[in-house]
């Protein structure tokens, strides 16, 4: 086992294989948490630790649990890991954590933690899948953390709460573009950045269904025309 | 009476659409939703598990879970609360299971039609979602099974309408980045954005 897988598992979810961008995984609270920089920071932490933690814990088991009942097994691992999330933010920053409402028990269900669990800690020694969880959560923080930065930024001119442009309102210059606040916005940011990336990385680009076919040239309208 | 059920069916189909107000089980919406039939086999099926499990873990929330609940068992200082989450997948996860047994039993034409769908559904967020969410509203038995079907119609709603738009969207020419998608999340973007008007409505 030489240290490059462990880099390879580590970096590789961040553009190349990003859950959001290319796998679709762990997408509904991409979008949900992402109008404030502050709460995007701690729903990402939540996820990476959780997505870190239950590969580790599952991939130490793996060999024990029956294929039969594997996802059960799996459910209740990542479920304990939320609760202990859960339990932790109500506890510390319980602002944060009506803020993020049931977002975080929804880490549950995220399929990120779900399919790396499935995809890859079953098949793989601890170490390496903790590192795997730890590069997936990281892929998913930097896509959030971007378009939470946009938003918060151009949509409030803030960033975690600091001034940053000086609002209108506020006798600065900057004119809010309060539709950035709105949720459906995110969708948007998010295509723009898959679009971003794929035009870095066109092996990314997804093969056509039907080919278009080409415009008719003059040249053959006219043939045909005088045919007529 | 019937007023108030139809009042809390409306409000979540079109105010408080679970996938496009909300953004629950996006990851399937998005990725389930290149062809119409498929994605009216997984509407089916989120309406059906959702009608089943919501109501559930209503019953399991008020009396079994509750601060105080356990009253009835001679344990009225018990609050149960903490354990909400496991409890909920584990139903939504059983519940899943035993559909999948009795259609494949008895109704053999759904369960070939609901396919890899039915087990796909226990990670589709929209399902815990609406569970979660009807704690979060303090329904009651009679109002969470409505709830329920309105949560999972409005979910179904939403996706097959995307199929809708991605088939013709099939034919049309977008930049080679954009395509597949990068194109969809906008798509749904524009949907939403729609869907925003009916925010200011009250009934």
């Amino acid at each position: 086992m030489s240290l490059s897988r462990y880099k390879e598992a580590l970096y590789k979810p961040l553009i190349d294989e990003n859950p959001i961008t290319l796998q679709i995984l762990g997408i509904c609270s991409a979008l949900a948490v992402t109008n404030n920089l502050t709460v995007t920071l701690v729903m990402c932490v939540a996820l990476t630790s959780v997505c870190s933690f239950s590969n580790l814990f599952i991939s130490l088991i793996r060999n024990h649990i029956p294929s039969s009942i594997r996802i059960i097994v799996q459910m209740t691992i990542i479920a304990s890991l939320v609760i202990v999330v859960d339990e932790l933010l109500k506890a510390y920053d319980y602002e944060t954590s009506k803020k993020l409402s049931v977002f975080v028990g929804l880490i549950i269900t995220n399929c990120i933690v779900m399919g790396r669990a499935e995809a890859f800690a079953m098949k793989e020694k601890p170490l390496l899948s903790f590192f795997d969880g730890l590069g997936n959560g990281l892929g998913y923080s930097v896509i959030l953390i971007g378009v939470a930065a946009i938003r918060e930024l151009f949509g409030a001119g803030t960033l975690m709460g600091y001034e940053i442009l000086p609002l209108v309102s506020n006798g600065g210059w900057y004119m809010a573009n309060n539709l950035l606040l709105l949720p459906p916005s995110s969708f948007i940011i998010i295509g723009l950045f898959i679009w971003a990336i794929r035009s870095y990385k066109p092996a990314q680009v997804e093969e056509d269904d039907f080919a278009l076919s080409k415009h008719k040239t003059n040249e053959d309208l006219t043939k045909r025309e005088l045919n007529v | 009476m019937f007023e108030h059920y139809l009042n809390i069916f409306i409000t979540t189909v079109f105010i408080e659409n679970i996938a496009l107000s909300v953004f629950l089980g996006m990851c399937t919406f998005l990725a389930i939703s290149k062809k119409i039939d498929a994605a009216i086999g997984l509407g089916i099926a989120v309406i059906v598990v959702c009608l089943i499990t919501v109501p559930l873990n209503n019953l399991i929330f008020n009396y079994v879970l509750r601060d105080g609940a356990l009253a009835w068992a001679g344990l009225p200082n018990t609050n149960l609360e903490f354990v909400e989450l496991i409890s909920y997948i584990g139903v939504i996860a059983a519940a899943v299971q035993i559909l999948e047994m009795f259609l494949d039993k008895y109704v053999p034409a759904l369960y070939n039609a609901l396919g890899v769908f039915l087990p796909l559904i226990t990670v589709n967020c929209a399902i815990l979602g609406a569970s979660l969410f009807m704690v979060e509203k303090d329904l009651m038995f009679g109002e969470s099974v409505v709830y329920g079907l309105g949560a999972g119609f409005g979910w179904a709603m939403a996706i097959v309408i995307l199929a809708g738009i991605r088939e013709k969207l099939k034919y049309s020419d977008i930049p080679e980045g954009l395509k597949g998608l990068g194109a969809t999340f906008i798509i749904v973007g524009l949907m939403s954005f729609g869907f925003m008007s009916f925010g200011g409505i009250s009934l």
